[in-house]
């Protein structure tokens, strides 16, 4: 039986007792589907994948919501003020027992039930996530004064030069900031996910903790990890936001 | 209408936004006519499944309930992450390293981790280590994650909103001879809570929606968990989804505009010194963004 550290009284260090390490962290072994590694694994693919789906789609609605078109306006900000009124869980179990069940969607694995809960809850990741997405776009847009569009125009520049030279530059300039944001609050809405059963981090969380001894060292391991994934980004993207920032 | 993408139309963009206009309005009616179709055929829209809605039964034995759970587990969780917040925020500026530093640690930690951890963390530690009842254990899990996590949001929203003063206050306040208590409790404090209600309310949206998870995770009875009992007595699923995403929007609309009505109000008053912290200043300290000086856009805004 394997035995936790409050078995063995005075608590030995990992220096005194090398062999300590092995009885502490042995029940990490017995977790193979998915491993520590692959639950963190899912969890990275689950953010990098809604990362990518969400700026596209965050992007066409932030397009949509600055558009002259009034239709386009509307449907943007209506979506916008929908989605992110709606609890992320609400989303997520909804792709399941609503998209899945209801609506048939399977998003091409209809027999693969972990490949399409996956897929699904990449789907309500993205849904979510691009109404902040387009929420940050839009307001690096609007930190573009339009003086510079004015100033662009009266030099004689074409409106796709306008746009290009002049308005998008510093608009992508002053998003990176809001977009890193996002992407950290992304990762951590990853978890979310492991309500419709997709086996990433929290999942493999709730049952080790529920089995194991080790609540506080369990509880630790899977902060640390979450600290390894949004510390380094967080950092990077700040660097680069400062880096880039246009000075007014 | 002139923004810094377009001029105002002339009559050949008029022309061009009228297609552009026609085409998408096609495209929306297509997905929604197939999602009409979809609910149709799957019996989704009979009146069998939206009557209960429009009877006493559904809405007292379970959303109301539910809506009384998640009301509560928000409301409890802010009336405590408040003070605990407020106590981190000014010990992370404090002058004293010893004070500031663990006070900072321990924002970063807990902002820094998904909040579902802290709910599953606090579920076990309950059943291993603390008598409680079984029927309330998910309740004071849900609490104890989302405190953990909002303290930690609101000591930097407090953090802010005391950056987002004058300088000018403190000056003063030291040139009439108050100490660094003093000038907080009585000059700071008192002007950034101001400051930072909008952002407070706004904080408490976050609270609401993370409230589900702990409806589907730990079995808190909450809105979304009452859905399911629901839908499994009426077969209603796609009904039940509408109404209780509905609840959920029209209670954080509220919610929403209650701070940006709020917001605009400390804008434009002029007894304050117009230092305020609004909702995307919280979307901001949501995010753990690490590495980049908060409360500095604030500041400029004074």
């Amino acid at each position: 039986m394997r035995c936790g550290p409050t078995r063995t009284a005075p608590y030995p260090t990992f220096a005194t007792h090398p062999e300590a390490r092995e009885i502490v962290f042995d029940f990490l072994s017995d977790y193979d589907d998915p491993s520590l590694l692959g639950a963190f694994w899912v969890t990275v693919q689950l953010t990098f994948l809604s990362a990518v789906g969400s700026l596209i789609w965050g992007t066409l609605l932030a397009a949509m919501r600055v558009s002259p078109v009034p239709l386009m306006r509307g449907f943007g900000a209506a979506y916008v003020n929908i989605v992110r009124n709606i609890p992320l869980t609400v989303i997520i179990v909804f792709t399941s027992l609503g998209l899945a069940d209801i609506f048939g969607v399977a998003l091409g694995a209809p027999d693969d039930f972990e490949v399409k809960y996956f897929r699904l809850a990449v789907l309500g990741l993205v849904a979510y996530t691009a109404a902040f997405v387009c929420e940050a776009i839009r307001s690096g847009i609007n930190t573009v004064p339009v003086g510079q569009a004015e100033a662009a125009r009266a030099i004689g520049l074409s409106f796709s030069q306008v746009l290009r030279l002049i308005v998008l530059p510093q608009a992508f300039r002053s998003v990176i900031g809001p977009l890193a944001n996002v992407l950290i609050a992304l990762t951590k809405n990853t978890t979310v996910a492991a309500t419709i059963g997709v086996a990433e981090a929290a999942l493999l969380m709730k049952e080790m903790i529920e089995n194991e001894a080790q609540v506080l060292l369990i509880g630790a391991i899977f902060a640390f990890g979450f600290i390894v994934l949004t510390l380094p980004t967080g950092l990077f993207l700040g660097w680069l936001s400062k880096r880039l920032a246009v000075k007014r | 209408m002139t923004s810094v993408l377009y001029d105002a139309p002339g009559p050949k963009a008029k022309r061009r936004n009228v297609i552009f206009s026609v085409v998408f309005f096609v495209l929306l009616a297509l997905l929604l006519w197939w999602v009409w179709q979809v609910m149709d055929d799957k019996g989704q829209l009979r009146w069998a499944l939206w009557k209960p809605f429009t009877t006493s039964e559904a809405w007292t034995t379970y959303l109301l309930p539910g809506l009384a759970n998640t009301l509560k587990a928000a409301a409890l969780s802010m009336v405590i992450a408040l003070p605990l917040g407020a106590v981190l925020g000014i010990a992370r500026m404090s002058d004293h390293r010893w004070v500031r530093v663990p006070a900072g640690a321990v924002v970063e930690f807990f902002r820094a981790i998904p909040v579902l951890l802290l709910m599953l963390f606090a579920n076990e530690f309950y059943v291993r280590y603390i008598e409680i009842p079984s029927a309330s254990r998910p309740l004071y899990a849900v609490v104890t994650g989302l405190v953990l996590y909002n303290a930690s949001v609101l000591a930097e929203v407090v953090r802010a909103g005391i950056l987002s003063l004058p300088k000018g206050q403190t000056e003063a306040a030291q040139a009439i001879g108050l100490r660094k208590g003093q000038t907080m409790s009585s000059i700071l404090l008192p002007q950034a809570v101001t400051a930072m209600l909008p952002a407070i309310v706004s904080q408490l949206v976050v609270i609401v929606k993370d409230t589900a998870l702990g409806g589907v995770m730990l079995g808190f009875t909450e809105l979304l968990s009452e859905r399911s009992t629901l839908a499994a007595n009426y077969a209603n699923v796609i009904p039940s989804f509408i109404v209780v995403a509905v609840i959920f929007i029209v209670l954080n609309f509220i919610l929403t505009s209650f701070a940006s009505w709020l917001e605009g109000r400390l804008r434009r008053s002029k007894r304050s010194t117009g230092a305020v912290l609004g909702a995307e200043e919280v979307d901001e300290l949501n995010a753990a963004e690490i590495g980049t000086p908060r409360g500095t856009k604030a500041a400029d805004g004074t």
